[in-house]
């Protein structure tokens, strides 16, 4: 695979992770537990959306076939999209919403943190953009891993339960492929090891600020979302995001 | 939520001076509300600062209390500047 080929592998990857998360978080929609959250899920749901518009963008630019955005969002299948496993996770109970945003906010932030740094300046420009926004999810997720962790019995059994369940797949965030590693050695994506240290830094901090129980280093890990080897869930969100234009694929208006 | 206590948000404007009152949001304490006044009342660009009060601290005048506290107040025409003449020089006061 020659550089711009891994870079649009990676260009996908980024924007389909955003792209499905916040179509998880917009299923929220009317059914958040209280007005103000509903409102903060939605404003961070349509902020990755955004992300993953840009990311497309460029992506399709790269290709050069033809493609727009929009067809790269709605017209590949679930075989095609290079999600990270963890994000296409369904909501379940408010604690592992949180705790997925909260594993994926860390990772985003770190990544977009590294990116500003890219030797390709598109790159570098719409992670930059995009920092901020994520700089503001990650404190909101990390707040409410504390909250609940630290906060009633139940709420505390909730959180834990939540990072139990979700652990198995965040070994996916901080572990890279041949892709990655291809274009962290071109300067152009974050460096596996440093990322990886990140990551698990800040995590341990708030687990454990959160009084949460950390999971054993040797704890078994779903891999393959980067590469499209997905879990079931994720035919299903793809179901209800392409519907409408793949019925009607003159419709310009919806 | 209907047991997270009341807050009072207040945002200052770009080219405001004074942080305005713009309406209410529930939270569990102080920075979250802080955070819901960010995601509900400043993301079309309002605002450069926010405050959050307790709504419970702030001590309100009583309806029943309109006719003392502000009935007086409507025939005192001679407190506005109005009948003062102005120097030409003063152009806007």
């Amino acid at each position: 695979m020659d550089q711009q080929q891994a870079l649009q592998e990676y260009l996908l990857r980024l924007g389909d992770s955003a792209l499905i998360l916040g179509q998880r978080l917009c299923e929220l929609c009317g059914k958040a537990p209280a007005v103000e959250e509903e409102m903060a899920l939605m404003n961070v749901a349509l902020d990755l959306v955004g992300q993953a518009r840009n990311w497309y963008e460029y992506a399709a630019e790269l290709e050069n076939q033809g493609r727009s955005a929009d067809d790269l969002a709605y017209l590949r299948d679930a075989h095609e999209y290079r999600n990270l496993l963890l994000v296409e996770q369904p909501n379940g109970n408010y604690a592992v919403t949180m705790a997925r945003q909260f594993f994926y906010d860390a990772w985003h932030y770190f990544t977009l943190k590294a990116l500003v740094e890219s030797s390709d300046e598109r790159l570098a420009g719409i992670a930059a953009k995009a920092l901020k926004e994520v700089t503001y999810h990650l404190r909101r997720s990390s707040e409410w891993v504390k909250r609940l962790g630290d906060g009633t019995e139940e709420s505390h059994a909730k959180m834990q339960e939540a990072v139990e369940l979700l652990w198995r797949f965040t070994g996916e965030l901080t572990s890279t492929d041949e892709v990655e590693k291809q274009l962290a050695t071109a300067g152009l994506a974050p460096n596996e090891e440093q990322l990886a240290c990140d990551w698990q830094g800040l995590v341990e901090a708030v687990l454990s600020e959160a009084t949460l129980e950390l999971q054993p280093e040797d704890a078994w890990m779903y891999k393959g979302g980067k590469q499209g080897e997905h879990t079931e869930h994720l035919g299903y969100i793809l179901a209800e995001m392409q519907f409408l234009p793949r019925a009607y694929p003159d419709a310009k208006i919806w | 939520m209907s047991e997270w206590p009341l807050f009072e948000v207040f945002v200052r404007s770009k080219h405001g001076l004074n942080h305005k009152h713009v309406g209410s949001v529930h939270a569990a304490d102080a920075r979250m509300a802080l955070e819901n006044a960010r995601d509900l009342y400043t993301r079309r660009n309002e605002g450069v600062s926010i405050w959050v009060v307790p709504s419970n601290n702030i001590t309100a005048s009583s309806p029943d209390e309109k006719e003392p506290l502000f009935d007086p107040s409507h025939d005192k025409v001679y407190r506005h500047a109005s009948f003062y003449k102005l120097p030409d020089e003063v152009n806007q006061m």
